[in-house]
């Protein structure tokens, strides 16, 4: 299997703080891949690297067999796309849910917009009702859902999730993650996905790597965290937190 | 119309499920039209700032004598009668006819200032608040040396160098109203720059002109516009002094402040003649201010369910 992200001495530093710490990382092309941590932990700033919001300080970062500069061209973003935390903050209030889905087509240049707006709507189980609403007409999950019609819009091969469902509620959490998995199968994507419940982790990714203040920790295999089969201490700790309060 | 017709009708606007974008967009504006019109004093600006528009429109109709040709002989200064409504000027100009008609100069000047000055202010403050580090500092310092001057004192400034006259005077108003702009527009970018909504925009390769033009402005307007409107009052006044001082509109025309500042010399016993076009200013001035106010209320995003 080819790679299809290579991080490589990765830091990130925010005026003087050193966010990320010399990370390297390799997701295979088609993998579903997480990264876990508690808050703080750099999982988010490595995620946001390699989207190019972040500022990187040294370090090589490698998509798809190409090496990224500093500054991303229109190829890269239609190869790798973003799903926020937030999903009340990741659309745009003044705009409709159609306004925003067209906004990358027209960047992009694409003709067959309407017909793709509708794809787009109906693969993550929106339908055309909601295509003039705003985003305060949406609830938490519907919004998630518009931006994951965003983030695939453009088909890029590769996703990056920044814990698309910890702003959401359990029921609502479970729908997005399955429509993630239908997702990934059929248009066999890979997924970076960060998030802080190991639950997710296990059920949604085949390898991992943990990290704590900015440095990797281990990687690990889901089927691994699951037995418990762990050499770091922190590992550990963060398993046993969460597991939450056991009765005594 | 009956009531049924305007029940459906106002469903249709208020529905939950759009099923085109004109809908939306209908929608959205019966929205804030509601909540605009539920504020009376808004509306009564609203109601000041149409019949200016109507009287500015229909001036040669309405205005019972010439603006600028009075009868010399028989009719200076006379009081308000039931010929004259609001007396007569020193040249026996009929001083009602002079305000209908002073009411499309003051509209001149309110909305030429509005269109220059509003985009120099948002191109200014969005530019600045997106880009940042030199390109921010650059200019706001230059709005900085704009602010620091008297907005009075820097518009007579450009209007001694430019010349005498209506055009100028706009152009100076102008010059020193753009900076408030700049700066509300600037802090509206600041507080969205860095939100997730731009993020994705700028992930989907949008060139920085594309975010600030059509993601970040659009939020900045309904601020702007407050404030706009809130600032005509202003800009009116300030048209009236530059007039009053001899360096806005040159008579005979019909300008308001021209008038007050040739009324003055017969302030005390003849009292109408700088009384009626000062009423006729105070009163245009408190509609837009009501009017601001109200769509302050109607406008501003962070209210309500917007």
């Amino acid at each position: 299997m080819t790679a299809a992200i290579t991080v490589d001495g990765l830091e990130v530093i925010f005026d003087r703080f050193r966010a990320l710490k010399g990370v390297s990382l390799e997701v295979r092309s088609g993998e579903s891949f997480g990264l876990v941590g508690e808050s703080g932990s750099g999982k988010s700033t490595l995620l946001r690297a390699i989207a190019g919001l972040a500022p990187v300080a040294s370090g090589s970062i490698n998509v798809n067999g190409k090496t990224l500069g500093t500054r991303r061209d229109k190829a890269f973003y239609r190869e790798v796309q973003m799903v926020f935390q937030d999903p009340y903050g990741s659309l745009h209030p003044r705009q409709t849910v159609d306004r925003l889905l067209q906004e990358p087509l027209a960047i992009h240049g694409f003709a067959d917009g309407e017909k793709r707006i509708e794809r787009a709507l109906d693969e993550v189980g929106l339908g055309n009702g909601f295509r003039f609403r705003y985003a305060h007409q949406l609830s938490g999950g519907q919004r998630q859902r518009v931006a994951i019609a965003r983030a695939l819009i453009l088909e890029p091969s590769i996703l990056l999730l920044d814990e698309p469902t910890s702003a959401l509620d359990a029921s609502v959490q479970a729908e997005v993650l399955n429509l993630l998995e239908e997702v990934r199968r059929r248009r066999k994507l890979t997924f970076l996905m960060v998030s802080h419940d190991l639950a997710i982790i296990t059920h949604m990714c085949e390898r991992l790597m943990v990290m704590q203040s900015g440095e990797a920790v281990e990687n690990l295999t889901a089927a691994q965290l699951v037995a418990h089969r762990v050499t770091e201490d922190y590992t550990r700790n963060l398993l046993r937190a969460s597991e939450g309060f056991v009765r005594a | 119309m009956s009531a049924d017709t305007i029940q459906s009708r106002r469903d249709w606007l208020l529905s939950e499920r759009p099923a085109s974008r004109m809908q939306a967009r209908l929608g959205r504006a019966y929205v804030a039209w509601r909540r605009f019109s539920a504020n009376r004093l808004a509306f009564v600006g609203l109601l000041i700032i149409i019949a200016l528009l109507v009287i500015a429109a229909l001036a040669g109709v309405l205005a019972p004598y010439s603006p600028t040709f009075g009868d010399l002989k028989n009719s200076r200064l006379l009081a308000p009668s039931a010929e004259h409504w609001f007396g007569t000027d020193d040249l026996g100009r009929d001083i009602l006819s002079r305000i209908l008609y002073g009411s499309r100069w003051t509209l001149y000047v309110v909305i030429l200032v509005a269109i220059i000055a509003a985009p120099i202010g948002l191109l200014v403050g969005t530019v600045a608040g997106y880009a940042g580090g030199w390109t921010d500092a650059i200019l706001m310092r230059i709005t900085d040396i704009f602010l620091a001057f008297p907005k009075l004192v820097l518009a007579l400034a450009f209007v001694a160098a430019l010349g005498p006259g209506i055009e100028n005077a706009v152009l100076a108003i102008a010059i020193t109203s753009w900076p408030p702009y700049a700066r509300i527009a600037r802090a509206e970018t600041l507080t969205v720059r860095n939100s997730d909504y731009i993020k994705a925009v700028q992930l989907m390769g949008a060139s920085p002109f594309r975010i600030v033009l059509r993601h970040i402005m659009p939020l900045c307007i309904s601020s702007l516009i407050v404030r706009v409107t809130l600032d005509m009052a202003g800009i009116i006044l300030t048209a009236a002094g530059l007039g009053f001082l001899g360096l806005g509109a040159q008579p005979p025309l019909p300008e308001w402040g021209t008038m007050i500042a040739s009324g003055r010399r017969f302030i005390l016993d003849q009292w109408w003649v700088a009384g009626a076009p000062g009423f006729a200013i105070l009163i245009v001035s408190l509609g837009f201010n009501l009017l601001g106010d109200g769509l302050r209320d109607a406008l501003d995003p962070r209210s309500g369910d917007q």
